[in-house]
């Protein structure tokens, strides 16, 4: 689905995607571990066309979207959330998620004037799909609050939501779990197994939290400092000597070793 | 005492023409705004764009004179602003092509596009005095005033008279007719939320697929409608000069900075603000004065704080007033 060559992204002197090659096979929820400052934002946003790559490739079913402004990426179905939510905040949760689909009819300045009828019923297709997210996401109340104001989670949520809102292909989500609490982050677990069972999305997944990871991804990655580490089922990555140094410690292998002696 | 005369020469003198000028600088700060919002730069070439615009209008109003149209009792020129619009908008969407364009692409910071802003103004300086001259430019036509001083002495029985030309009644009408139209647009429509929401998250908006590139044009094509609207209106009050529109820079801007920049609403309050406090602080109050206190008190002098050839200085303390108590305007716009 998605091929990344030997990514580089330097800041200055500092490498933070340094030559990271990796495939995200189509269908599956991958996750993408590492430690803080491993890289796996910024290579999100030069996948997503945020940040154009100092060197390298990156491939979508074979064509080379390197460096495509991320609205031409939109529209081939790559979509991603923001590890620090976004959101316009002087409109309501539901005029953002009705922002989403892109190239509706009422962005041409003719349909303005000449297609009312056309934009009127395409605008109550999409209310009536955002209240259904929202719904989904159990904030229906917040509506018709301006997105400015509602909390770090529930802006979160809204950042989830928009990706719900068109049929796409792949998504790349930073983070959505952090700030939300535990039955939500359940919520959303089983929300992305059923996007990627029902309607095919393909994901990738950032989060810390490897309960999290355990349960909806295969297979996962670790990055550490720009670079690939390693990659297989979680239960190898846990195994895996270079992973447990870089990120997740001896504390967590011994964890593993104490519930294997108690079971 | 008398205040009812006193009300009256306040309204011929300060009220009424700042209403009109402020209603012009508000369309001409919502310009500057909306390019600053949308684009990310102070666009300097905003005084020569409405020097453009209205060229263009007076150069059509002519030939439409002497063709014999005419718009009845309005000026004719309100006939040609739609060509003129059309021609302004014309050459930004030029400009915007072979110059501003380049700079998005580089991802060239905000200075570097004021700085290329600061060109194409020279540009359009330049390309305007070459087609239409230096000089002042008369194109009014129609009925000059709506009441006159004598009428409404006549009408009233006062002693103070009021004048009312059409040129200011009809630059309120036209400014409040624009200023809903443009709102009605920005909240209601798909393409003005488009301009909001890129306005206020450009990342997001890129990535929930809306296309830059036209956002970036419907708002020159807006701009380019404002500009004209707002020169037009000042040269049918006043008289069309290059020179003027250049300077016109400075209460725009300041009007755009004191509300706020990159918000609609405050360029309108900051035009107002900046126009009431011109207008009062050269006002000779010596009449209105000489009307309210009593006789014993009225003033010798003129009772004027600045001569009107320093108009530009209080544009300028205004706006280094704001910047120094609320960088980002009165409405909370995005700081400088
Ligand atoms: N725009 C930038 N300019 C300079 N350095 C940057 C920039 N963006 C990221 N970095 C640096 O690149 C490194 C990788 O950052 P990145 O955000 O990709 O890490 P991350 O793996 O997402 O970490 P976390 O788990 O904390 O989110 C960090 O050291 C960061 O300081
Ligand atoms: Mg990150």
């Amino acid at each position: 689905m998605i091929r990344v060559e030997n990514l580089h992204k330097h800041f200055g002197g500092f490498h933070a995607v340094d030559g990271a090659s990796l495939e995200i096979q189509p269908g599956s929820i991958t996750g993408l571990i590492g430690p803080n400052g491993a890289g796996k934002t910024t290579l999100f946003n030069v996948i997503a066309g945020v940040l154009p790559p100092t060197s390298g490739r990156v491939t979508m079913a074979g064509e080379d979207i390197t460096g495509l402004p991320p609205h031409a990426l939109f529209h081939k179905g790559l979509l991603r959330t923001f590890q620090i939510a976004h959101e316009f905040s002087s409109m309501t949760c539901r005029e953002n998620l009705m922002m989403v689909p892109g190239n509706q009819a009422g962005e041409q300045l003719w349909n303005t004037w000449f297609g009312r009828k056309r934009i009127a019923d395409e605008e109550r297709a999409l209310r009536a799909k955002a209240d259904e997210v929202l719904e989904f996401l159990t904030i229906s109340h917040l509506a018709d609050h301006k997105a400015g104001q509602v909390s770090g989670g529930q802006k979160k949520l809204l950042e989830l939501g928009r990706t719900m809102m068109v049929d796409a292909k792949i998504v790349f989500l930073d983070e959505v779990g952090a700030g939300v609490n535990r039955t939500l982050l359940n919520t959303i677990g089983d929300a992305i197994l059923q996007l990627n069972k029902e309607r095919g999305y393909t994901f990738v997944v950032i989060e810390h939290d490897m309960d999290f990871i355990g349960k909806i991804c295969n297979p996962v990655i670790c990055m550490a400092e720009g670079k690939v580490l390693a990659e297989g089922t979680l239960a190898q990555i846990k195994a895996n000597e270079q992973v447990i140094e870089a990120y997740l410690g001896t504390g967590l292998k011994n964890k593993d070793k104490l519930a294997e002696a108690g079971a | 005492m008398d205040f009812l005369n006193a009300f009256v020469a306040l309204s011929n003198f300060v009220l009424i023409p700042a209403i009109a000028y402020g209603s012009q600088l508000a369309l001409g700060a919502l310009g500057v705004t909306l390019i600053y919002g949308i684009l990310r730069f102070s666009n300097f070439a905003h005084g020569d764009t409405m020097a453009f615009g209205t060229m263009a209008t007076v150069l059509i109003t002519w030939w439409f004179q002497s063709m014999g149209i005419s718009f009845g009792p309005l000026p004719t020129a309100l006939l040609a602003l739609p060509f003129g619009i059309a021609v302004c908008a014309a050459l930004v969407l030029l400009t915007d092509r072979g110059i501003y364009r380049f700079y998005r692409r580089v991802k060239a910071k905000p200075i570097i596009l004021v700085m290329a802003s600061l060109g194409v103004m020279f540009i359009m300086n330049g390309l305007v005095r070459f087609i239409i001259g230096p000089d002042d430019q008369r194109f009014a036509d129609g009925a000059r005033f709506i009441v006159t001083a004598g009428e409404f002495k006549k009408m009233t029985g006062l002693s103070e008279g009021l004048a009312l030309k059409s040129t200011q009644a009809i630059t309120l009408v036209t400014a409040i007719v624009v200023v809903a139209a443009l709102f009605w647009f920005l909240n209601k429509t798909r393409t003005g939320k488009s301009m909001r929401a890129y306005s206020d998250n450009e990342d997001l908006a890129l990535l929930s697929g809306i296309n830059p590139e036209r956002v970036v044009m419907v708002t020159w094509l807006i701009v380019a409608g404002l500009a004209t609207i707002a020169g037009v209106l000042y040269g049918l009050d006043k008289s069309f000069k290059p020179f003027t529109y250049f300077q016109l820079l400075l209460p725009i801007f300041a009007s755009a900075i004191v509300g706020g920049l990159g918000n609609p609403l405050g360029a309108i309050a900051g035009g107002f603000v900046i126009a009431f406090s011109e207008v009062m602080v050269t006002y000779a109050w010596k009449k209105v004065a000489g009307y309210i206190l009593p006789e014993a008190w009225a003033p010798d002098g003129l009772v004027q704080l600045m001569s009107t050839d320093y108009k530009f200085a209080v544009s300028f303390a205004i706006l280094l007033i704001v910047l120094l108590f609320k960088p980002t305007g009165l409405f909370k716009g995005k700081s400088v």
